[in-house]
């Protein structure tokens, strides 16, 4: 399922401990009161922060201590007072979210520590959005060196986890974030500066007229213009997280200053009729495969995997990549090919059919006999066999169905077979979802009437 | 009439602490980052013929961007968890601040137009940079502390203003421990190049994955250590913005050019108790020791 909606929310304690002494923090802290029926609305059962302020260094990291206790002091405002806090969190959830953005290629931890420190951010939001602890929730960091494509990444991966749960994306973020640097009494307090201020504004349009992937898309010009909190990760996080396009509802309910940088509460509800997708000019990206290999020997295996040692010299290097399953698990190549071979993040396997491991036997028949006679086939058994074969062949290789992202689907007859065919494929690979190709073909190698090409995306 | 015995670069990787099975520390290592650690325990010899009563610390980890913040609190006492590597730093701890100290620092800091703000919450947690530091150089905890923040103006405005911030804040620490009449450590919590790597291996103290991340900041910090060791602050400070933005250094966080501008710009060399990578940047335990420029 995916996220059923989105918020963009501040992180300063300004919000939480002190409402009533600006004007600005006070509508703040209303708004994100407010939000709290959009929650409702939407019907959100689970939160998922996203916070500029928990900044991490080894990849991303994600809470999933099942119950977080502490009393915080924010390191800049401390004169404002403690945060008790004592959240419920959705572990299970963390830990999917882990995995699913290991599969993307992203390095990635789950944090399950008595006295962790959770940021500020974090706790302002999940303390206003979340005051009874009604809905379960998780928090990520934010990378200090992720760019775009590494935090889009982690944007999909939070909503490959979610499964069946109606979740709600939230980025702990400021707008632009020039910080006064002396004191400023509360009643003072305002925009840095009046260009930050238009651009925030200009941003807020947008916001307002649901163009999430829009904002997303300007983050970088933002930055340069109003110094955006941590380069607007948080909103290429979202952005990624809620489907990279713009068809939301939007709205803006409060804007003002906080302590100089721009704070705003938005909320984003899918929208089919909201404004149009148009063109885009950042790349999009599916799988991390940046720089962060900086420990793995160079053309080392896929993330995962020890990295393969130098060879010796005259010694020829294994090939680790190729996988040939055992004989009874799949059937023996027609070829000279390998079941699988594992390239970066994916796996591909060879073209798979019907036929069974060590018997070669085509449940359902052959298509045709010794002779090339035409024979009758049942299309369902020899369907449910070339999937019960792609499963094996995956397992061998130490992948699973789940993990499928692309299938081409070879068929010796459409008119006849496809409708069978769509409906026993859909049983098995429907939920897992991958993207697919179905063609006719004249024939396939060996008297089968069914076979696949499968991708994987394993790390 | 107060005195500085002696000013270190004590960077603050939490990995040492980890390596040496510290009791406060509840992970528990293999070893790993001896050379660097022994670098430590070189200093802390080098420290015994020199008793202090208090140590100054700034840290890189306590971030302020609204002035420069002291610890105002007699007593702290908690966990620290580090944020970045919770895996391998969990330390309880028991310190005591100076508080007179503190508030004469900040206090001639002001004086000197800088913004000032003195921590009084007492749940307030001390951050790990400062507590690492502090057990690398004085596990006994015996003696009471002073932490100042880490100032957000090179990151606000640009190195060169951070610079002049720093510089003006290591002067007015300077005139405000002469005045204590206290005998004083000065402990600067920062590496040198700051690039980390983005994986960690397994087994974190394996020492076959531990390089600095790449050669071009090894020749910055080597460059940065040989003024040290030849007595050329003024040069160094010279450079500090190139090897900032050029090495990534976490000197950006102001500490290095505090402690040398406390130590009134030192032109005897210093020693350098050790140099070692963690997780690719690089660090050294440096000590200036005032005697040697005839104090």
């Amino acid at each position: 399922m995916p996220f059923v909606g989105g918020l963009v929310v501040p992180g300063h304690p300004q919000v939480l401990l002190a409402p009533e002494q600006n004007a600005g923090w006070g509508a703040l802290n209303a708004a994100l009161t407010h939000a709290r029926g959009f929650l409702d609305r939407v019907g959100a059962e689970v939160l998922v922060f996203y916070s500029t302020r928990w900044p991490s260094v080894i990849g991303h990291q994600v809470q999933a201590d099942p119950e977080p206790v502490w009393t915080h002091v924010d390191q800049e405002f401390h004169e404002l007072g403690s945060i008790d806090y004592r959240f419920r969190v959705d572990a299970d959830y963390a830990a999917a979210y882990v995995r699913a953005a290991q599969r993307r290629g992203l390095h990635a931890r789950t944090v399950s520590y008595h006295g962790f420190p959770i940021d500020t951010g974090s706790i302002v939001a999940c303390k206003l959005l979340n005051p009874d602890n009604a809905r379960p929730v998780t928090m990520t960091s934010c990378n200090m060196y992720a760019d775009r494509g590494e935090t889009l990444v982690l944007g999909k991966a939070a909503a490959d986890a979610l499964g069946d749960r109606r979740a709600v994306a939230v980025a702990v973020t400021a707008l632009s974030n020039r910080m006064h640097t002396t004191e400023v009494a509360p009643a003072d307090d305002r925009i840095s500066s009046l260009k930050d201020d238009e651009w925030n504004r200009k941003i807020l349009e947008f916001f307002g007229d649901g163009r999430l992937e829009d904002v997303s898309q300007l983050a970088r010009q933002f930055t340069r213009e109003a110094n955006a909190d941590s380069r607007f990760k948080a909103i290429w996080w979202l952005a990624a997280a809620l489907g990279q396009h713009n068809r939301y509802a939007g709205e803006v309910l409060a804007y003002a200053p906080l302590y100089g940088t721009g704070g705003a509460v938005i909320t984003l509800e899918p929208n089919a009729s909201a404004a149009l997708d148009q063109e885009f000019d950042e790349d999009d990206v599916e799988v991390y495969g940046g720089d962060r290999s900086v420990l793995a020997a160079e053309g080392a295996e896929a993330v995962g995997q020890e990295p393969a040692a130098s060879p010796a010299p005259g010694v020829a290097k294994a090939d680790d990549a190729r996988v040939d399953a055992t004989a009874d698990t799949a059937p023996k190549p027609v070829g000279a090919y390998p079941h699988a071979r594992r390239a970066g993040p994916f796996l591909y396997l060879s073209g798979v059919g019907p036929r069974q491991p060590v018997t070669d036997a085509i449940p359902g028949g052959p298509v045709w006999d010794e002779d090339g006679v035409t024979l009758d086939y049942d299309t369902e058994a020899q369907t449910r066999a070339v999937l019960e074969n792609v499963k094996r062949i995956l397992e061998q290789s130490g992948a699973s169905l789940e993990q499928v992202c692309d299938v081409t689907c070879f068929l010796i007859d459409m008119e006849r077979d496809f409708a069978t065919f769509n409906r026993v494929y859909a049983e098995v690979l429907g939920p897992v979802g991958p993207t697919r190709t179905t063609v006719e073909v004249r024939s396939l190698p060996t008297p089968i009437a069914v076979e696949l090409k499968v991708v994987a995306l394993i790390s | 009439m107060g005195e500085i015995v002696a000013g270190m670069l004590a960077p603050h990787p939490p990995h040492l602490v980890y390596a040496e099975n510290a009791p406060q520390n509840e992970p528990r290592s293999e070893g790993g980052w001896e050379v660097l650690r022994w670098g430590y325990e070189r200093a802390r010899k080098s420290l015994e013929d020199r008793p202090y009563d208090a140590i100054v610390v700034h840290s890189p980890h306590w971030r302020t961007t609204v002035g420069h913040h002291f610890l105002g609190v007699p007593h702290f006492e908690s966990l620290s968890v580090d944020p970045v590597f919770p895996n391998l730093f969990r330390y309880r701890y028991a310190l005591d601040v100076d508080v007179a100290l503190s508030e004469a620092i900040c206090d001639e800091a002001a004086a000197a137009g800088l913004t000032t703000k003195m921590m009084r919450n007492p749940q307030f947690r001390v951050d790990y940079g400062t507590i690492t530091s502090c057990h690398l150089v004085r596990p006994e905890w015996d003696i009471p502390i002073v932490c100042i923040s880490s100032n957000r103006a090179y990151y606000t405005f640009s190195n060169d203003v951070g610079e002049a911030q720093m510089v003006a804040l290591g002067e007015a620490t300077r005139r405000a421990i002469a005045a204590s009449g206290k005998r004083v450590l000065l402990l600067a919590s920062n590496s040198l190049s700051h690039r980390h790597f983005t994986e960690e291996p397994e087994l974190p103290e394996d020492m076959s994955c531990e390089h600095v991340y790449n050669h071009n900041q090894y020749l910055w910090d080597m460059r940065v250590l040989g003024h040290m060791r030849a007595g050329r602050s003024r040069q160094l400070l010279d450079e500090m913005p190139d090897f900032i933005e050029q090495a990534v250094s976490e000197c950006k966080e102001g500490s290095l050019t505090w402690l040398i501008a406390a130590l009134g710009f030192p032109e005897y060399p210093a020693e350098v108790h050790g140099y070692g990578n963690v997780i690719g940047t690089g660090n050294a335990v440096v000590e200036w020791d005032p005697r040697r420029g005839g104090a």
